[in-house]
C-alpha cells in the first residue's frame, strides 16, 4: 500500500537530524501561524501562489534560494567542524554514512536549489523590465517553472526527515549510485528532485529566449540591449542546450535502478565511464549558466556606480558569445584522470585554457570602465571588486589544473575544492549578492541598509579567504576531498583555520539577515520614491519602485544603448503621458502551483515505490495540464483609467526636483 | 465602456491572420515532392542493406549520407525552412543545435573510444 | 517648472483617458502566433539534444551484448520499413491537415487529423508488438547494455509519438469546440512542428539503429 515506506524511514535514533527536523518544523509552523494570525492566506494565494507576474516569480525564486542557502551552509559548517575535530585521531561527531549525505546534499542544494534559483530569479525580475516588456513570453509557463523548482527543493528537504539522501557526491557517479551499491532511497530522492526541477529550468530557458528575441521594445536592436540582457540570453541558450543532456543521463540511471537496465552497471555490458562523460557534458555548461548572469550583473553595477558607459560593450558581447560556445568544448577536464589518454587530454586541456581568454577580456573591460569614472563604493560595488580579486585567483588555479599533468596530482584533492569554491563563491555568490543589493529597491521600493551590507561583504570576503586558502595548501599536501576524518596531524591546524573562516562567513550571513530585518523596519527612511535610487542607465530604472504590475504605461521607444541614461540627459525621462491606453495583461492561474504540488507527490511516490500513487499523480498532472488548455479566461484589459490613476499617484509622490 | 472593450475583432481571428503570424503552410505540391523524395531516400538505403550487395564499409556511409539528405528534405518540404527563414530565429536555433549535437555525439564517441581502449578489461591494446 | 508640467499633463490625461479605451493596440495579437511557435521550436531543439544524448549512448553501447542477441539477430528490416512507411505517410497526412487549415476547412482538418492518428496508432502498435516479442523471448531491455540503449532510444521516440497522439486527440476536441480559432491554429502549427520533428528523429533511428545494426 505504501510501497517500501515504513515508519522506520524517520531517523528517530539520530539526534542531529531530529534536531534539524525539529527546527525546520518549528520554523514552518511559525510561518503558518503568522500567516493565519495576520489573515494573509487569501493574499498569499491571489498575489503570490497563483501569480504569473515575472516580478513576483523572480522574488519567489530568490527567496527560495536564500532559504536553501541556509540549509546548504549548515551542511558546510558541519563538514568544516567535523574535519577540524577529526584530524587529531578522533572520529568527530559525524559517522561516514551521515557525512557522505551531508557533502552530497551540500553540493546538490548549493548548485541546484541556491545558485540556479538565484540567477533565474534575478533574470526573471530584471530582463523584461530592461527590454521594455510587460512580462515574459509565456507567463503561465513561468509560474509552472518556479513551482516545479520548488517541488524539487521540497523533495530534498523531505529526504532529511523521511528516509535518507544520496551518499554519492552531488553528481552521483555509478557504480556507487547504482542499485547494487546504493539500495536505499537516497539516490532516488536525488534523481526525482533533479528531474522535476530540471523540467522547470528547461521551460524557463525556452521562455526567456523567446522573451528576449521577440519582446524587446521598438528600436532596441540586439546591440542596444543592456549587457545583463545579453548575458541572460546566452545563459538561457546554454540552459536549453545543456539540460536535456542531464535529463537523458539521469533518466538512464533511473532506468538502471528501477527496471534493471544496464547503461552504467558494472555487469551486463554497462559502462560507468559513459555516465561521467555525459554528466559533465551537462556539468560544464552548467557552471557557465551560473556565472554568465553574474558577469552581466557586474557590468551593470560597475557602469552605474562609475557613472560611466560600459567600456567595450561590443567586445563584452562577443566575449560572452565565445564563452557560450566554448563552454561545450571543455567538459573532459573534469575527468582527465579517468584514462582517455594523452591526445584527448591535450585537446581538452588546450580548449580549457582558451576559454579563460574571453573572461580575461571582460575583467579588463570592467577595470577600464572604472578608470576615470566617479566610482561610488556602495555595497554592490564592494561585492563586484571582491569578485574581481577572488574570481581572478580562482580562475588562475583553474588554468593551472587545465594542464593534465598537474591535474593528475591535484584531481579530487582539496585543491580542486578550493578552486571551484573560489570561482563559484567569488563569481556566482558575490554576483548574486551584488544583484540582490542593486535590484532590491526596484523589487520592493526601499533600499537595503548600506552599513550592514558592507559588514556582510567584509565577513564573506575575509571568511572566504580564511576558509579556502588553507584548502589550497592541504590539496598540495595531498589531502583528498570528502573525507570525514584524516590522520595527518600537520593538517589539523589548516582545518581549524578553515573552520574559523566558515564561522566568519556565518557572521556575514547573519549580517545579511539582519540587513533585511533592519531595512524592512526602516523602510520609510530607505524609501526609493523615484524608482531610480542609483542613477541607473537602463530601462528598469525608468519605472517606479516597485513597478506597477504592467511595468510600462507606454512601451518605450529606444534610440540607443543606455537609453534611459540618454533620456535623462535630454530631459525626456520620467514624464507623464498625455494619453493612457488600456493594457492587455495575463490573468493569474493556480495551475502552476497545483502542478508543482502534484509533481511533489509524484516524486515522493516514485522514491518509495508507491506505484498506485505515482500512476495517479501522473494522470492527475496530465489531466490538469490538458484542462488548462481549455481555459479561455487567460487575459484581461486594464482600463486606461486605472493606468492613469496608477501613473498619477506615482508622479504626485515624486519628490520635487531641486 | 464595456461595449467598446468587447469590440469585435477580439474573438476568433480569420485564419489568414495566423498564416501571417506563423510560418507559411506549404502547398499540396511541396508536400507531395517532399513525400516522394523521402520515399526514394528511404527505399534506397533499405534496399542496399537488405540485398547485402555491398559490404557494410561501403553501405553505411551511403545510408548515413542519404539519411542526412532526407532530414534536410523534411526540413524544407515539411517544416518549410527556406531562404526566408534563414533570416529568422528558427534557422539560427537549428544551426546552433546542430553544432551542439555534433559536438556531443562526436565528442562522446571520441572520448569513449579512448576510454574503452585504455580502461576496459579485456580490451587492453597490446604494446 | 516640472511641477507645473506635471499638473498640466495630469489634467490633460484625465480629459483624454476615455480615448485610450477606444484606441486599440493590435500589435500584440499579431505577434502571439509567431512567439509561441518560436518558443515551441526552441523546446524542440532541446528535445533534439535529448535524443542526441540517447543516440550517443546507443552508439557507445551498441556492441555490448553481454552474450545476448545483437541487432542483426533481432531486427527485421521489412518490418521496420513498414513502420517507417506509416510514419512517413502520417507526416504527409498531417501536412494535408495544415493545408486544409490554411483554407479554413474545419471538417477537412478533422478528417486529416483522424487519418494521421490512425497511422500513428498503427506505428505504435507495430512497435509495441516488436518490443513485446523481444521481451517475451528474453531479449528485453535488462538483458544487456545494447538492449538497454536500444529500448530506451526507440522507446523514447515511441513515447513522444504517443504524446503527440494524445495531443492530437485533445486538438480534435479543441477544434470541435471552438473551430479554427487563432489559438487553435497556433496549437496545430506547434503540433505540426512536433510531428514532423518526430519523423526526422525516426530517420536517425532507422539509419543508426536498424540499418547500421544489420549491415555486415
Amino acid at each position: 500500500m505504501f510501497g517500501r515506506l515504513t515508519l522506520a524511514a524517520i531517523p528517530f535514533d539520530q539526534p542531529i537530524i531530529m534536531g534539524a527536523l525539529g527546527f525546520m518544523v518549528l520554523c514552518g509552523l511559525a510561518v503558518v501561524a503568522l500567516i493565519t494570525r495576520y489573515k494573509l492566506w487569501r493574499w498569499l494565494w491571489s498575489d503570490w501562489l497563483t501569480s504569473v507576474d515575472h516580478k513576483n516569480i523572480g522574488i519567489m525564486y530568490v527567496m527560495l534560494a536564500l532559504v536553501m542557502l541556509l540549509r546548504g551552509f549548515a551542511d558546510a559548517l558541519m563538514m568544516r567542524s567535523q574535519q577540524a575535530m577529526a584530524s587529531t585521531g578522533g572520529a568527530g561527531y559525524l559517522p561516514p554514512e551521515h557525512f557522505d549525505q551531508i557533502f552530497t546534499a551540500h553540493g546538490v542544494i548549493m548548485i541546484f536549489f541556491m545558485a540556479m534559483p538565484f540567477v533565474v530569479g534575478l533574470m526573471n525580475l530584471v530582463v523584461p523590465l530592461q527590454i521594455g516588456a510587460r512580462d515574459v513570453a509565456f507567463p503561465y509557463l513561468n509560474s509552472l517553472s518556479f513551482w516545479l523548482t520548488a517541488a524539487g527543493a521540497m523533495l530534498v528537504n523531505i529526504s532529511l526527515g523521511v528516509g535518507e539522501f544520496a551518499r554519492t557526491g552531488w553528481l552521483a557517479y555509478p557504480p556507487l549510485s547504482e542499485l547494487q551499491y546504493s539500495p536505499g532511497v537516497g539516490v532516488d530522492y536525488y534523481l526525482w528532485s533533479l528531474q522535476i526541477s530540471g523540467i522547470g529550468t528547461l521551460l524557463a530557458g525556452v521562455n526567456m529566449i523567446a522573451t528576449i528575441l521577440k519582446m524587446r521594445a521598438p528600436g532596441m536592436t540586439l546591440m542596444r540591449m543592456p549587457i545583463f540582457t545579453w548575458t541572460s540570453l546566452c545563459t538561457n541558450m546554454l540552459i536549453v542546450a545543456a539540460f536535456p543532456i542531464l535529463t537523458a543521463t539521469l533518466a538512464m540511471l533511473s532506468l538502471d535502478r528501477y527496471l534493471g537496465l544496464h547503461f552504467f552497471t558494472n555487469d551486463g555490458g554497462g559502462n560507468p565511464m559513459m555516465y561521467v562523460n555525459l554528466i559533465w557534458a551537462w556539468g560544464h555548461p552548467e557552471v557557465y549558466i551560473l556565472i554568465l548572469p553574474c558577469f552581466g550583473i557586474f557590468s551593470e553595477v560597475i557602469s552605474t556606480f562609475s557613472s560611466k558607459r560600459l567600456f567595450g560593450y561590443t567586445s563584452m558581447v562577443y566575449a560572452t558569445i565565445c564563452i557560450t560556445v566554448l563552454s561545450f568544448l571543455v567538459w573532459l577536464h573534469h575527468f582527465f584522470t579517468m584514462g582517455s589518454g594523452a591526445n584527448v587530454n591535450a585537446f581538452f586541456g588546450i580548449t580549457t585554457m582558451i576559454i579563460s581568454i574571453p573572461t580575461g577580456a571582460k575583467i579588463f573591460n570592467w577595470l577600464f570602465t572604472m578608470y576615470r569614472g566617479r566610482v561610488r563604493f556602495t555595497t554592490p560595488v564592494l561585492w563586484t571588486l571582491g569578485f574581481m580579486v577572488t574570481f581572478t585567483i580562482g580562475g588562475m588555479t583553474g588554468v593551472l589544473m587545465a594542464v593534465p599533468g598537474a591535474d593528475f596530482v591535484l584531481h579530487n584533492s582539496l585543491f580542486l575544492i578550493a578552486h571551484f569554491h573560489n570561482v563559484i563563491i567569488g563569481g556566482v555568490v558575490f554576483g548574486c549578492m551584488a544583484g540582490l543589493n542593486y535590484w532590491f529597491p526596484k523589487a520592493f521600493g526601499f533600499r537595503l541598509d548600506e552599513r550592514l551590507g558592507k559588514v556582510s561583504f567584509w565577513c564573506w570576503f575575509i571568511g572566504f579567504f580564511m576558509a579556502f586558502m588553507p584548502l589550497y595548501a592541504l590539496g598540495m599536501m595531498g589531502m583528498t576531498r570528502r573525507m570525514n576524518h584524516v590522520d595527518n596531524p600537520v593538517w589539523h591546524a589548516y582545518l581549524v583555520v578553515a573552520m574559523v573562516g566558515a564561522a566568519i562567513i556565518l557572521c556575514g550571513i547573519l549580517a545579511q539577515i539582519a540587513q533585511i530585518v533592519v531595512s524592512v523596519r526602516h523602510r520609510e527612511a530607505l524609501r526609493d520614491a523615484t524608482g531610480d535610487p542609483w542613477g541607473g542607465r537602463t530601462l528598469e530604472w525608468a519605472v517606479a519602485s516597485p513597478p506597477p504590475f504592467y511595468n510600462f504605461a507606454e512601451t518605450p521607444v529606444v534610440e540607443g544603448r543606455d537609453s534611459y541614461w540618454e533620456a535623462k540627459l535630454e530631459g525626456r525621462a520620467r514624464r507623464p503621458q498625455p494619453v493612457y491606453r488600456r493594457i492587455h495583461m495575463p490573468r493569474n492561474t493556480g495551475t502552476g502551483v497545483v502542478l508543482g504540488g502534484i509533481a511533489l507527490v509524484l516524486g515522493f511516490a516514485l522514491v518509495w515505490h508507491i506505484w498506485w500513487l505515482a500512476a495517479g499523480a501522473l494522470l492527475a498532472a496530465a489531466a490538469t495540464a490538458i484542462t488548462h488548455t481549455f481555459n479561455e479566461n487567460r487575459d484581461y484589459y486594464v482600463s486606461s483609467r486605472e493606468v492613469a490613476r496608477t501613473e498619477d499617484a506615482y508622479f504626485q509622490n515624486l519628490p520635487s526636483e531641486a | 465602456m464595456t461595449a467598446i472593450e468587447n469590440a469585435p475583432g477580439h474573438g476568433a481571428h480569420p485564419p489568414h491572420d495566423a498564416a501571417h503570424a506563423g510560418a507559411d503552410h506549404g502547398s499540396v505540391r511541396s508536400y507531395a515532392i517532399g513525400f516522394a523524395l523521402s520515399v526514394l531516400l528511404t527505399a534506397i538505403p533499405f534496399a542496399l542493406v537488405m540485398s547485402g550487395a555491398a559490404s557494410a564499409a561501403m553501405v553505411v556511409p551511403i545510408c548515413v549520407g542519404l539519411g542526412v539528405v532526407q532530414m534536410v528534405v523534411h526540413l524544407i518540404y515539411f517544416l518549410h525552412m527556406n531562404g526566408a527563414s534563414s533570416r529568422s530565429w528558427n534557422m539560427a536555433a537549428l544551426l546552433f543545435t546542430v553544432l551542439i549535437v555534433a559536438i556531443l555525439v562526436i565528442g562522446t564517441l571520441w572520448v569513449m573510444y579512448h576510454m574503452n581502449a585504455n580502461m576496459m578489461p579485456g580490451m587492453m591494446p597490446t604494446d | 517648472m516640472t511641477a507645473h508640467l506635471r499638473s498640466t499633463f495630469t489634467a490633460e490625461a484625465a480629459a483624454l483617458t476615455h480615448i485610450g479605451d477606444i484606441v486599440d493596440v493590435h500589435d500584440e495579437h499579431h505577434d502571439d502566433g509567431s512567439k509561441t511557435t518560436l518558443g515551441f521550436w526552441i523546446y524542440l531543439m532541446s528535445d533534439c539534444i535529448l535524443f542526441a544524448a540517447l543516440f550517443a549512448s546507443f552508439a557507445v553501447l551498441r556492441g555490448q551484448t553481454a552474450g545476448g542477441p545483437s541487432g542483426r539477430e533481432i531486427f527485421s528490416l521489412p518490418y521496420v520499413l513498414a513502420e517507417t512507411s506509416c510514419l512517413l505517410m502520417s507526416s504527409l497526412t498531417y501536412g494535408m491537415a495544415m493545408i486544409a487549415m490554411g483554407r479554413n476547412q474545419k471538417d477537412s482538418v478533422l478528417g486529416w487529423l483522424g487519418v494521421t492518428l490512425l497511422l500513428g496508432l498503427v506505428f505504435m502498435g507495430m512497435e509495441l508488438h516488436e518490443f513485446g516479442d523481444l521481451i517475451a523471448s528474453g531479449a528485453g531491455p535488462s538483458r544487456s547494455g545494447f538492449l538497454s540503449a536500444y529500448f530506451t532510444l526507440v522507446g523514447t521516440h515511441g513515447l513522444h509519438v504517443a504524446s503527440g497522439m494524445i495531443w492530437m486527440v485533445v486538438m480534435i476536441a479543441h477544434v470541435l469546440r471552438r473551430g479554427l480559432s487563432a489559438a487553435n491554429q497556433t496549437r496545430l502549427m506547434c503540433l505540426s512542428l512536433f510531428w514532423h520533428f518526430l519523423d526526422i528523429v525516426w530517420i536517425g533511428v532507422f539509419t543508426v539503429v536498424y540499418l547500421m545494426g544489420v549491415a555486415r
